[in-house]
């Protein structure tokens, strides 16, 4: 069809695009906004604008799939008495119970578990399935606050204290009245069927120099026991991390604007918060300055799909990566066997984003009881945890071919970047070249 | 000075509050007296079971946070976020408390005999609190549950995109943030206010008082939600 509109000769405008003509034809004939789960949709530099320097004469590789490539890492040395230690450096990002099913969330925890990495709960509190399948749970401390309680951050491996999220950095969460259920109502102290709002601002604590003094008080509830992340959506992300530093982080999370979302106005998604590509070198520089670089771990995230954004995110810098949208997809989201429901609800299969919706066909993003059921926990587990095995085997591949024995030790003089964006943002030179465009900071 | 025989008297002047803290997790005493807080944050959070704990002094950030079965008492005033998030057991601040006293508390009671600052009961998830003074702006800001008590008056935005929470005022409120309405007094309401005051300890009528919640106008957004 499209090719025949091009033998005719017409052609669509790159700045009137069909989905905007909709848009405006939409809020025209509605009056009302847009919202809808997912990250951004639009093309940003991305870790596919970087490629590695395979070793040649003057670096020498190491054996694919014989010779040593170790991938662990351990989160929240600094101050904690009981850090993580994980076997590979793909974590799951919070996602909420409510966002998603209980048994979306057990199945996270099933399959992060036989991958040997850590899960984390979301806006909405700690859930029995989760907890129970997940051998590293890192529990979330949200603005919100919705079902934060001592009991269960006592049962918690570790504690994140989110300030925002990169595809709505500065914004607050949402949960349409259709997802709030009697239980999700009754963790969150909420009534049944509400539009439900999630703060954007902590109630009790302004700024940084109060963070320190809300961290401390975490730290003496649990003993000093579990470590404590700080996750900000990359925007300010140098100035961010030097203060989540201050602040008495044991971990900082980046999460770069392509990162999912359960629901945000698209208007957000789409133009707030920075590529975490140009993220990830402000905040590896603060690290550095700072003389933390390794010591507070870095984990980042927002649009990480393969081995090849877990080795450069890494090369980059960062500890360890997170997975939203991709560890969804590994559960059975978007796949091509509900397109005829995708497309029943005015969607096609690999372009659903309605999370906000509820009405999930693969059961993922729902709290239908019995749509959730089309997803067996145990499956999806193992799906998953065959897709982060399959990550880290890409992962060691590009590291051994770059001579490196363990995943930490990628460098960004491994890396060289396609674009002139993607260069500058990154920090390493163009192909070819000497040439790293911008000053940096 | 009761129960000064049976307790166990900490000197924060000497003690780290971490060593306090870490005792009252594990503690083989029910009754704990705390000397000198000089003003130190976080005495006595994360408490799990029936102690009473008596702080003489002024205590800072989130004394009491996360409060469950403990009745802790500050003979003195109070930082930012006192009893933040309890779940159950009673604080009671003798003095002033500063912002976000009680702020997303699940249960129990928070008492302050003085005045509390800015956004009191800030997204309050089943607490009830209990001022005898007056408190300041945003306060009961997204309650979503529990009842917030005020002897005084309250300040600017109160009950700003207030849930469930019940707010209950004696004197003057500056004015009511989004959502909020005043509400009929009923005789449930002079009901469960007289039995909130006494607990409290305040001997008010429960007829000067005037009661605040939320006109659920902001309970559903005017959006597309399947686009
Ligand atoms: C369905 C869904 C729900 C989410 N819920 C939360 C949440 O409750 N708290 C949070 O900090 N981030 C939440 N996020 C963001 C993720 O933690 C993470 O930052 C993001 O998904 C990473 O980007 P990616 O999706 O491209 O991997 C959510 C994301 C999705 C897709």
């Amino acid at each position: 069809m499209s090719n025949d509109l091009a033998s005719l000769g017409l052609r669509e405008s790159a700045t009137y695009d069909r989905a905007t003509i909709h848009a405006i034809q939409r809020a025209a004939e509605t009056g009302v906004y847009d919202i809808r789960g997912w990250g951004a949709k639009r093309k940003l530099p991305h870790f596919d604008d970087l490629l590695f320097l395979g070793a040649s004469m003057s670096r020498y590789p190491l054996e694919g799939y014989r010779e040593k490539c170790d991938t662990d890492v351990v989160l929240g040395s600094r101050y904690a008495k009981s850090p993580l230690h994980l076997d590979i450096p793909v974590t799951i990002a919070g996602m909420s119970f409510g966002a998603l099913s209980a048994r979306a969330k057990e199945a996270l925890g099933r399959g992060a578990s036989e991958a040997g990495t850590s899960t984390t709960t979301g806006d909405g509190g700690m859930t029995p399935e989760e907890r129970g399948q997940s051998r590293h749970l890192v529990y979330q401390y949200l603005p919100s606050r919705y079902g934060m309680n001592p009991d269960d951050l006592r049962k918690a491996d570790a504690i994140e204290v989110v300030l925002g999220q990169g595809a709505k950095p500065g914004g607050g969460g949402m949960l349409l009245g259709q997802k709030i259920t009697d239980r999700v109502a009754g963790m969150r102290a909420l009534p049944v069927g509400v539009d439900q709002r999630s703060a954007c601002r902590h109630p009790d604590w302004t700024g940084p120099d109060d963070l320190a003094i809300k961290i401390a008080e975490l730290r003496e509830i649990t003993d000093w026991e579990k470590p404590i992340y700080i996750k900000v959506g990359a925007t300010r992300t140098y100035y961010d991390v030097k203060l989540a530093v201050k602040a008495g982080a044991d971990v900082v999370v980046v999460d770069g604007m392509q990162g999912g979302t359960a629901a945000t106005q698209e208007v957000f998604i789409e133009h707030v918060g920075i590529p975490i590509l140009a993220a990830i070198p402000q905040a590896v520089q603060a690290l550095q300055e700072l003389g933390v670089h390794r010591e507070v771990q870095l984990i980042v995230s927002g649009g990480i799909r393969n081995g090849a954004d877990v080795a450069k995110a890494m090369a980059l810098g960062a500890d360890a990566v997170a997975i939203g949208t991709a560890a969804l997809i590994a559960l059975g989201d978007n796949h091509p066997r509900y397109d005829a429901e995708y497309r029943a609800l005015g969607s096609a299969a690999g372009y659903y984003d309605d999370y906000q919706e509820g009405r999930d066909p693969a059961g993922i993003s729902t709290q239908d009881d019995e749509l959730a059921a089309r997803l067996d926990p145990a499956a999806g587990g193992r799906r998953l945890a065959n897709y982060l095995r399959v990550m880290t085997m890409e992962a060691q591949t590009l590291a051994r071919a770059c001579g490196k024995s363990h995943l930490h030790n990628l460098e960004p003089e491994d890396l060289v970047a396609l674009t002139i964006e993607s260069a500058a943002m990154a920090r390493v030179p163009l192909a070819g070249t000497s040439w790293i465009p911008g000053g940096g900071l | 000075m009761e129960a000064l025989i049976d307790s166990v008297q900490v000197d924060l002047a000497e003690t780290e509050v971490r060593d306090l803290n870490s005792a009252l997790h594990s503690p083989g005493s029910k009754a704990w007296r705390v000397a000198n807080p000089l003003g130190k944050h976080s005495i006595a959070c994360g408490l799990d079971a029936p102690l009473t704990v008596d702080i003489d002094g002024h205590v800072g950030y989130y004394c009491a946070g996360m409060n469950q079965h403990a009745s802790v008492t500050v003979h003195g005033n109070a930082g930012v976020g006192v009893a933040e998030n309890m779940m159950s057991g009673t604080v009671r601040v003798h003095g002033n408390a500063s912002q976000s006293a009680g702020a997303t508390g699940h249960g129990g009671l928070l008492v302050i005999e003085g005045d509390a600052s800015a956004r009191c009961g800030i997204s309050m998830k089943g607490i009830d609190i209990v001022v005898g003074g007056s408190i300041g702006h945003m306060s009961a800001f997204m309650g979503q549950a529990g009842r917030l008590v005020v002897c005084g008056d309250a300040g600017d935005a109160l009950g700003d995109s207030l849930y469930e929470a019940r707010i209950y005022v004696r004197g003057t409120v500056t004015s009511l943030g989004a959502d909020c309405v005043e509400k009929p007094l009923r005789p449930e309401h002079l009901a469960e206010l007289a039995d909130l005051l006494a607990a409290a300890g305040f001997d008010h009528d429960p007829a000067e008082f005037r009661r605040y919640g939320s006109a659920r106008q902001l309970y559903h957004f005017r959006v597309d939600n399947a686009y």
